[in-house]
Parts: structure tokens; sequence; C-alpha cells
């Protein structure tokens, strides 16, 4: 396409006809009235270079607060001498998952399988201390670091116990089926941030007296079962779009229902899944800001918790701009990903 | 011993093994996780039971629809907070689905940029977490606002400041339960109508002109009622007494806040379901209307909506769910619903965790039972009848 049709066409969307035309310039103007002055705040008359709050201009944005509290909100309160741990981890989870899914074709399960078992433990281990480490108590977790941490740990418990359900939700058993129901229509039917309470009060009290759980670990597996209601199913969609067929002719290859399950159908449910999952770990990640009521800070937490600061009064609108930038990109671009793997499998 | 192989290698026993280990399974946990938490909560001197109910609650709430004061009792603290649920879910719901609605066609306009424009917004508030729309509403816009000497006045009667909205109370009801009469035989009227005009058209293809009966009826006649009614009915108009309004009935800055989050939040997920609708009834149903005479109001009407209004029901269902879920957002800004109320001060109050954690939850999945009930008749009504 050469450069005056691509221009022609342009003309012919916004200018069409002389209604298009009016409406389009009603709508520029709207546009400019919202957009100047904010693009004016953000970046013309903002300040980036200083180190207190007397340095920033008046009506400016002033980012010169995000720069100063950065570390904050990327680790919350973790010792600054020990935050080469939770980049360790988070490289080590990023190559696990790299090695996983570029592995060759016959090995890459044993990978994956191998990265799953490993990674967990280890990443706890580089977070919480123990071994030589340094102990670092999960109070002074925080920021970024902390939303990254909530969500991969919350859906390492919610996926097995979400494909186990979509399986018992689909299964012949009556009862399996009816515990399965039960399970999911309850974590769905109930608010996130009520789990989150109720996990915090309620773990400590059934669990055998003397067995103390960390705050952290209360909100992660809270979260993780509601989530796993929703992952559920987002696979009952995958099992159900997957031909009847495949199960039938799996079973009369000879094999069992575990066989038939973990060889034939999983894989290719899973497979078709998993946009489906991608939105629900998209949706984990917004709904891990709720630990905020049990005082657990995530980022969003950070964000709030930096407008107490006396020194850098009436920040609101840099912290909240700051934060809810970094939760855009992810989601977004999570949903992107999900949004291309579900075209091509519809391709 | 061949005949007890056959028997656990026989497909109908194996099932009932693995269900009744199942059942054993559950029942076994529940009875260790109860066991536990009575022994726990003998040691930290918890009470058990719903007697908690009925003690004074002591609990001052700063938004009240029910006339419940501080030395009413625990339950009509818990009715507070399922009215206040209610009220914002609501209002969200009806707020959503209207700008829900008109961004989902806008972003179907043929008109690129309204398009964009739409399509933007959807892509903004979708992946962003509500929650910072709740804290960003309240501790960035409604805290920005200015002071109740400064008020923000709507047409001189409600006013919007940082201490939240302040709107105009009726004095008295009656007026309103007159207009509302008159709406209603309208719609009874209409409907008989419509119905008559169908079986007349049906017998002798005659034509009613129900489009007018309609306008009438429904549109005109209703608005006259409630112009009537507002007009007639002496309203308390809050005025500006001191450093705050007086009269009228103060709406907290907690509502306004949660509530322009939730609309604002939900009307993105809510345009993505009427964009996919209206998209998923193929061009061949709309030429096809046209094929049969049909024209483009009418196609719209008999054709395109029923269709589209079919594929949008669950996943609107579902929205609305979540508006009923998401209220509980408030908690974070001390909105006094049910689960900031009741689950949180009155459990701090009695710390009876297990009975007020059971009776929060309930509420919600009665809501949530009792609409995915109604929902199912309507979806078994309109679905697709097919062979």
């Amino acid at each position: 396409m050469n450069r005056a049709s691509s221009l022609s066409i342009w003309r012919e969307r916004l200018f069409g006809t002389p209604f298009t035309g009016f409406l389009t310039l009603v709508l520029l103007f709207a546009i400019a009235w919202v957009a100047v002055p904010l693009i004016r705040w953000a970046l013309i008359d903002a300040t980036w270079v200083g180190s207190t709050r007397a340095d920033c201009a008046p009506g400016g944005a002033c980012w010169v607060f995000v720069r100063a509290r950065f570390g904050q909100f990327m680790y919350g309160l973790y010792p600054v001498d020990q935050r080469w741990r939770v980049d360790l981890a988070g490289i080590l989870f990023v190559l696990g998952g790299l090695a996983a899914v570029f592995a060759p074709h016959r090995v890459r399960l044993k990978v994956a399988v191998a990265m799953l078992v490993l990674l967990p433990p280890l990443g706890i281990w580089l977070l919480s201390g123990g071994f030589g480490l340094r102990y670092i108590e999960t109070r002074e977790w925080g920021g970024l670091m902390l939303t990254l941490f909530i969500s991969i740990y919350a859906s390492l418990i919610a996926i097995p116990l979400g494909i186990l359900f979509a399986l018992g939700r689909q299964s012949e058993l009556r009862v399996i089926r009816l515990i399965s129901i039960v399970f999911i229509e309850f974590w769905r039917g109930v608010p996130i941030i009520a789990v989150i309470f109720l996990a915090s009060l309620l773990l400590p009290l059934i669990l055998p007296g003397g067995i103390g759980i960390d705050r952290l670990a209360r909100a992660v597996i809270g979260l993780g079962f509601v989530i796993a209601a929703y992952m559920a199913e987002a696979v009952r969609g995958g099992l159900q779009a997957l031909p009847k067929g495949q199960g039938e002719a799996a079973t009369a290859l000879g094999l069992n229902y575990w066989k038939a399950t973990g060889l034939v159908i999983l894989p290719q449910a899973l497979r078709i899944s998993l946009p489906a999952m991608t939105n629900e770990f998209i949706a984990l990640i917004k709904n891990t800001t709720l630990v905020l009521v049990v005082s657990i800070l995530d980022l969003l937490g950070i964000a709030q918790a930096s407008l107490a600061d006396p020194n850098w009064v009436g920040m609101n609108m840099e912290a909240y701009a700051f934060s809810g930038a970094i939760y855009w990109l992810i989601c977004f671009a999570l949903s992107r990903w999900s949004r291309s793997l579900e075209r091509q499998r519809r391709a | 011993m061949t005949s007890f192989l056959s028997f656990i290698n026989d497909k109908r026993v194996r099932d009932w093994i693995y269900q009744i280990a199942a059942v054993v399974f559950l029942v076994g946990l529940t009875v260790f996780f109860v066991r536990n938490a009575s022994e726990n909560m003998v040691k930290a001197g918890i009470a058990s039971g719903f007697g908690f109910l009925w003690r004074t609650s002591g609990i001052e709430v700063p938004f009240v629809l029910t006339g419940y004061t501080q030395s009413d009792n625990i339950l009509a603290l818990f009715w507070v907070g399922v009215a206040n649920t209610m009220l914002v879910t609501v209002i969200a719901i009806v707020l959503a689905t209207l700008l829900g609605f008109a961004i989902g066609i806008a972003r179907l306009s043929s008109h690129w940029l309204i398009s964009a424009i739409a399509g933007a917004y959807v892509e903004f508030v979708r992946n962003i977490p509500l929650l910072f729309f709740v804290l960003f509403w309240y501790f960035g816009v409604i805290a920005a606002l200015p002071a109740p000497r400064q008020s923000i006045s709507v047409f001189g009667v409600a006013f919007l400041n940082n201490r939240g909205l302040t709107i105009p109370l009726p004095d008295g009801m009656e007026n309103f339960r007159i207009a509302g009469l008159v709406i209603l035989a309208c719609v009874l009227g209409y409907s008989a109508f419509s119905i008559w005009a169908r079986r007349r058209q049906a017998r002798t293809g005659q034509h009613a002109p129900t489009l007018w009966a309609g306008l009438v009826l429904l549109l005109a006649v209703p608005l006259l009622a409630l112009t009537w009614a507002v007009l007639a009915t002496r309203w308390d108009i809050p005025a500006l007494r001191g450093f705050n309004y007086r009269g009228g009935f103060a709406v907290i800055p907690e509502f306004v806040a949660l509530l322009a989050a939730l609309v604002t939040y939900t009307a993105g997920f809510i345009a993505e379901i009427v964009r996919g609708g209206i998209q998923s009834v193929s061009h061949g149903q709309t030429e096809a209307g046209s094929a049969l005479g049909l024209r483009p109001g009418q196609v719209l009407r008999l054709v395109t909506i029923p269709q589209a209004l079919r594929v949008m029901t669950p996943p609107l269902t579902n929205q609305y769910l979540n508006v009923l879920k998401n209220s509980s957002f408030g908690a974070a800004i001390a909105y006094p619903d049910v689960v900031s109320l009741f689950m949180g001060s009155a459990l701090n109050n009695t710390g009876q965790a297990i009975e007020i954690i059971a009776m929060t939850l309930a509420v919600y999945l009665v809501i949530g039972l009792a609409v995915s009930a109604l929902m199912n008749w309507y979806n078994a009504r309109i679905a697709l009848v097919t062979r």
C-alpha cells in the first residue's frame, strides 16, 4: 500500500461524509481537551530529576517521588542488601519457564515437571532464607515482587486443584461429580475479599493447636482455592470442546481412566483451555491487590502506603499512575498473548 | 480368590469404592478441622452459637438505610450491611449496563474514531485491578473535590464535595406511589394492546399502530406522571449551613467512590459482552430479514436483538453476580457493606469468626443461587429449540 492510498483511506474513514467529519472534529476536540492537560502534567511540566519534594515544580507530575521510592515499589521493605535474592529467584523462574517451553520435544514434559518440582521450594528458600541465607520475614516482602509471588504460588495451588475438580465435574461417578460441583460453585459464589478474610481467620483455627501459619501463606492458600474453582471452569471448557471419540478411542486402546486422561484427554483439553486459563491468571494478578485488607502490601498496597509518607505529601496521582501503569502493562501483555493463542487454535 | 479378583475388578464395584473413599476422606477432613477448631476455640475462650446476634451492637454506622441505631442488636447490624451491599449493587448494575451498552455499541460504530475510543476504554479498564479504581476514586478523585463551601452544584439541588454527595429527599412518597400505579396500568394496557394487535394481525393481516401506542403508553404518559410526582412533592433540598450541607440525604463519599469504580470497571466488561452478542448474529440473518421485507428497525427488533440477547444473557448474568461480589471491595475504603460491617466490625467485637463468616458468605451464596436459578429458567425459555 503506498502512502497516498493509505492517506485517502484515513480521509475516507474520518471525513467520508459531512456528518462523519463533524463527529471526527468534535471527538478530536474532546480528546485534545482531556489529553493535552494530561500530557502536560505527565511529561512536559513534570520533574524527572531531584531528590526531595522541594525539587518538584508545582502543576506537573513529580516523578522524583517514584524514583526515590522505586526500590519500595519493586521489593517492599525487603532489606536492600538482600534484594539480589529476589532478582535471582525471578531470573531462575524465567529461565526455568523458558527451559520448559524450549526444551526438545522428547524431554519437554520431563523438564517441565522437574522445574515445577524444583523451582517453587527453591524460590521460597531464596526469598525467606534459612540454610545459610539470612532469614527475612514475610512482613518485609512487598511491592511488585509480592504481587508476582502471590500470583505464581496461588496458581501453583489453583492449577492442579482446578484440573482435578474439572475432571471431577465431568466424572461419571455421581458422588465425585457432586463434590466437585459444590466445591466449584461455592468458591465461585463468594467474594474474594471475604475468602482472604476467611483464610486469615479460619486457617489458624482449624489446624491443630500450635501450628502457626504465616499470614502471607494464608492469603496465598485462600486465593489459590478461589482461583482453583475459576480454573476448573476454564479447564472444563477445554474438556467439553474435545470430541467424545478421543476418550472412547483411548479406552478402546485399553488405557485405563488415568492413562486415557493423562495421555490423551488432558494434553489436548489443556491446550484448548490455555487462553481461558491465562485470563484467569490475569484475574488472579488483579485480585492479588485484595491482600491489602489483611495488611499485606503488594504493589498497589505499597503505592497506597506511600501516600502516608510525610516527606511526600500529595503524591496520590503519581503513585496511582505508576502502579496502575505496571498492572496495565502486565495484564495487557498477558491478554494479548492469550488472544494470539486463541487465534492460533482457531486457525 | 478368583471370585474376589473378579469382584474388585468389576467396574461398578470399583466406582463405588472410589466414591466411598472420597466421602470418607472428606468426612475425615471435616471432623479433623472441626475438632481442632473447637479445641482452639476453647483454648482461646471464644464462645460459639448464634446467641451473640441478640446482643447490643454498639457499633456506629455512618450510612444507614434501615433505621438502625447503635443500641440495636448485632442482627440489625447484619441487615444494615446487607441493605448497603444490595443498594450499591443494584445501582451499579443499572448504571454499568447503560454505560456498557453505550460503549459496546460505540465499539461497533462505523465511525472509526468512535470505535477506537470505545476500544481504548475497554482495553484500559479491563487490564487494571478493580481495587485500583476503588482507591483511585476514593483517595484520588473524591478527596481532591472541593470542600463543602465550594461544592460542585448539580442544577442547584444536589451537591458534590469531598464529604460525599448530598441529594434532595422527598417529604412523602404518596405522589410517587400514584405515579407508579399509573405507569403500571400503562404497561399492562400496552401489553394487552400489543397481544390483541398481534392476534388480529395473525388473523386478518391488518396492522395496528403499536409503535404509537408504545410511545404514548410507555414513554409519554409515564414521563408526565413522573414529572407531576416530582413537581407535586415537597422536596427537602440540601442547603449550606456552616461547614456542611444540612437537609436532603447525604450519600457518603465511600458510596460514591465504590459506585463510580464498580460502574466504570464493569462497563468495560459489559461492553465486550454486548459487542460479542451483536457480532454473533450472522450477517445472513440481517439480510434474510430485509429480504422478507422487514424495515431496518424491524430487523433490529425482531431478528438481531432477540438472537443477540440469547448469547448475551449468560455472561451478563455472570457480570451482575460479579458486581454483587465486587461490591465487597468497599471494605478496603470502609464502605459499610456486609463484609466490612459484619466480617470486620462485628467480628472484631465478638470474635465469633465461624458463625459470622458463615452468615456473610451465605448472603452471597443465597443471592447467587437465586439469580442463577432465575437465569437458568430464563435461558431455558429463550433457548433455541432444535430437533
